[in-house]
């Protein structure tokens, strides 16, 4: 069996699954140290269903943790930049772009220097030693705890990275160093914007890390721990504490992937309502549909993939406008103050769940309380919500195909379980913990992201090789090999550029191989 | 736009956003470009801006602008000189000092690079450019039309090489830079079409940076307040909307360095029921809908993201994405037989001739 957790900024929530079933699930405010609120979850879990904390064989936690401490600027550490590819580059240096507040948190202490390459390897420049022990010096003058290091074009090659990083860390022994090339792809400034903050993580890293450890030690759990990325594949705890920012985002992709095993389905709408807005999000092959554009986070320009989710204003805390004019439903909300404003909590707001309580499709407060709403304006709101819902989900869909539409959260009560255009509505058991259901059931991944220039090549020999390269780094990320597939390989020719270069990328997932142990304890 | 004679460090952002629609598909992301120009203003102050009808006749203007990969430059930076390097370089050749900078195409990055060059030169830009939109090779300017050579160019790249071209006519210009940029990392600055006053009256299009800030304002001002920027867009650029929906098929194959591809679009809303084909080589070419041709290459065919408005390049097209389509007329001396055979449908290799988008929606 093993243990998902969904830490957000709000609640806890946990389920304890086995296999693909989920055995019992619990939702806990979160705590400012976090650890207590996960010994708090696990509680509530072992309260529910008694369970051996020995027999959990792994543990996977979705968290929002690091993306607040960059939104806050709170923790982040005083952070070295280094930037490899002059003369290249001199003309955009580092964070030229970053925000003020953010930029400061972390200091500015960017230096260029020569390396780097070109589309096809050649060096630029050649890395100067020198030039890079100067650069160490002044760094140690200056107070760093960590240093990144961006060099153009490492995705093709990363030989000047990594020789720079050996030189930074001969110089300078107790600095951390993170490395672009493990983190992103090609586009320079945002590979090197995510490697900075990144970098600047590491501090809070090391102690969120080390919190969730104490959390299951405190349990009595001693199970491979594990942190959800932003692509819906996990990462083991110490990968995650030199990667933190790879667990950006992760929170939409667990609950649509929640989504994809409660209902059975792989191909679907998810829709995630909320307090305050429905999340809209399309799974392909069981993963969440990637969204295209650059992704700001804090103010800073990286391109992580996201999925490609559409938030409407309406959820379950939503204000209901009865003035003049037609009636509307939402965008303001009263937020987590549901319990107190609502009217069916004694509140005097009216909120999206007072229409659904006296429609009698949810049942939460006093029923009583709303006994003496209209049932015309009861009927109108459910279906201005509905049809809002529908109308934006609608958008969402990529053919004429009937695809159906999977609710979660804990305000998917105020959708109607049939919807105009949608002739399958599912709103699944246990769907208000789908976060921490995504959480548990993620997959290991390997990733490969670069230009090949074909030269005569044969296209499905290139392509053949990134695949069997992604696999194999799925592999190493602990993926059983036998449950290792391509889900994902995009190609795209590059423009003016000779020997017909195109940019590849691909995705390899598989099933985590669970610890010898923990099979054992499983199979007896 | 005759009010437009200054761009500040605020005006670059409006500027980028509205030169990204006129790239029709093409040009690359301004982005790199809309720093650099920011910083040059920020380092060298606002740049004047010139209208061609005020460019005397025996002024040396000089068009600016970046070779190469699109995909090169958001990974391998300029070094920030080029531009200014190149057009030192053509000075050098011509023995004269040029006394305007101009934009080569009114799209994508190339609306910014003149912006990088003036200020730090110190010489005014003119608000016009050599096609009044993008288009991917360097013979494909409107002072073509008007017997301009486009050499002697100059090509520079970030390690200090320059390179000066003489050619016989332009299109060897295009064949014998295009390799240079290549060897130079694939990405290099030309200073490029060197031409007088009286050349630059007649060959390039006015007030196209004008129209691009204006745009990129309005678009703008749309999302902020939450307003339908297709609609700004179309009301902008007095074009048409040919339909909005969803991206359902993309598929691209590269010949001789140049990306071809086709997108398949289904309408939504009120255009249900409809479907678009995109042909594109780097920009859109061709849209057809339910089958007939409704716009084609020169005038031109801007993708647009529905929600925001953010145009959608042909590199970033994706399966999934929520897009309108406009249709825009080009300069009228695209249309000429001269111009349509530089840049027609028939150019590109499709199979029908050139029909205005007036006449076709």
């Amino acid at each position: 069996m093993h243990i998902g957790i969904d830490v957000g900024g709000t609640n806890t929530d946990a389920v304890l699954m086995e296999g693909t079933s989920v055995v019992a699930s619990v939702k806990r405010s979160t705590t400012a140290d976090v650890t207590s609120g996960i010994v708090d979850a696990l509680a509530g879990l072992a309260a529910e269903q008694r369970f051996d904390p020995k027999a959990v064989q792994a543990v996977m936690i979705g968290t929002t943790h690091f993306t607040n401490a960059v939104v806050s600027g709170d923790g982040l550490a005083r952070t070295g930049v280094l930037r490899l590819g002059l003369p290249a580059g001199a003309g955009i240096p580092p964070m030229s772009d970053w925000p003020d507040h953010l930029a400061d948190a972390i200091g500015r202490h960017v230096h260029q220097a020569h390396g780097g390459h070109e589309f096809d390897g050649r060096a630029i420049s050649d890395l100067r030693p020198a030039e890079l022990r100067r650069i160490a010096a002044e760094l140690g003058e200056a107070g760093v705890r960590t240093v990144a290091i961006t060099s153009v074009f490492s995705p093709v090659t990363a030989e000047a990275e990594i020789a720079a990083a050996e030189i930074i860390a001969a110089e300078l022994p107790h600095v951390k160093v993170s490395l672009s090339h493990e983190l992103g792809r090609i586009g320079l400034l945002e590979r090197e914007n995510a490697t900075i903050v990144n970098a600047a993580l590491l501090d809070v890293a090391e102690h969120a890390t080390e919190a969730f450890r104490r959390a299951l030690a405190g349990s009595g759990i001693d199970a491979p721990l594990y942190l959800s990325q932003n692509d819906g594949t996990l990462m083991d705890i110490d990968y995650a504490r030199d990667y933190p920012v790879a667990t950006f985002a992760s929170g939409p992709t667990n609950s649509m992937r929640g989504a994809a095993l409660l209902s059975g389905l792989s191909d679907c709408l998810v829709v995630d309502v909320g307090g305050t807005t429905a999340d809209i999000g399309v799974l392909v092959g069981g993963f969440p549909r990637p969204a295209g554009a650059e992704v700001e986070i804090g103010g800073v320009r990286t391109n992580f993939r996201m999925p490609d989710v559409v938030a409407i204003g309406i959820g379950g805390g939503s204000l209901v406008h009865t003035g003049n004019g037609p009636l509307r439903v939402g965008p303001g909300s009263v937020g987590h103050r549901l319990t107190s404003e609502a009217r069916v909590f004694g509140g005097g707001t009216l909120t999206a769940t007072d229409l659904a309580v006296a429609a009698g499709i949810a049942r939460i407060g006093d029923p009583a309380l709303v006994a003496d709403l209209d049932p015309a304006l009861v009927r109108d709101g459910l279906e201005h919500i509905a049809r809002r819902i529908a109308e934006t989900a609608d958008t969402m869909r990529t053919s004429a195909e009937p695809l159906p539409m999977v609710l979660v959260g804990g305000g998917s009560v105020l959708v109607p379980g049939a919807l105009p255009g949608f002739e399958t509505v599912l709103r699944p058991e246990h769907a208000s913990v789908a976060n921490a259901i995504g959480a548990a059931i993620a997959q290991v991944g390997g990733e490969v992201d670069r230009i090949y220039s074909l030269g005569g090549r044969d296209r499905g020999a290139v392509l053949d090789e990134a695949r069997q390269e992604a696999a194999q780094r799925a592999v190493v990320a602990g993926a059983r090999p036998a449950s290792v597939r391509v889900v994902e390989v995009d190609e795209v020719p590059i423009a003016y550029l000779p020997g017909d270069s195109v940019r590849v990328r691909v995705k390899a997932v598989g099933d985590l191989e669970l610890n010898t142990v923990g099979q054992e304890v499983g199979a007896s | 736009m005759s009010d437009f004679d200054l761009i500040g460090h605020d005006d670059v952002a409006d500027l980028a956003r509205g030169a990204a629609v006129l790239g029709t598909g093409g040009g690359g992301d301004p982005y790199i470009g809309r720093v650099m120009a920011e910083q040059a203003i920020r380092r060298h102050g606002p740049v004047r801006v010139v209208q061609l009808a005020d460019v005397p006749d025996d002024a040396l203007v000089v068009p600016v602008g970046m070779m190469g990969a699109p995909a090169v430059m958001v990974e391998k930076l300029p070094a920030g000189h080029e531009p200014a390097r190149a057009v030192a370089a053509l000075a050098e050749v011509l023995g004269r000092t040029p006394t305007h900078v101009a934009c080569v195409e009114a799209g994508g990055v190339n609306s910014m690079i003149p912006i990088t060059a003036a200020a730090e030169l110190g010489l005014p830009l003119i608000d016009g450019d050599g096609m009044g939109r993008a288009f991917p090779e360097l013979q494909m300017m409107l002072p073509t039309l008007e017997g301009v050579a486009a050499t002697p160019m100059a090509l520079t790249d970030e390690k200090g090489n320059s390179l000066v071209l003489r050619t016989v006519d332009n299109r060897w210009g295009e064949r014998l830079a295009r390799p240079a940029t290549v060897e130079m990392g694939a990405s290099a600055a030309t200073a490029i079409y060197p031409m007088d006053g009286a050349q630059a009256k007649r060959g390039l299009v006015p007030g196209t940076l004008g129209v691009a800030r204006d745009l990129g304002a309005r678009l703008a001002r749309a999302r902020r307040e939450h307003a339908d920027p297709v609609a700004e867009a179309v009301a902008a650029l007095g074009g048409f909307e040919l339909l909005r929906g969803k991206v359902v098929d993309v598929s691209r194959r590269t010949t001789g360095g140049f990306v071809r591809g086709r997108a398949g679009l289904e309408g939504t809303g009120e255009w249900a029921g409809h479907t678009l084909a995109l042909g594109f080589q780097n920009e859109h070419l061709v849209a057809e809908r339910d089958g007939a041709v409704v716009a084609s290459t020169p005038d031109l065919i801007c993708v647009l993201d529905a929600e925001t408005g953010e145009p959608v390049t042909t590199e970033a097209m994706r399966y999934g994405f929520r897009v309108a389509v406009l249709g825009i007329p080009c300069h009228p001396r695209w249309r000429t037989d001269e111009g349509l055979d530089l840049v027609g449908p028939r150019y590109f290799g499709y199979d029908h001739d050139f029909v205005p988008v007036e006449r076709l929606v």
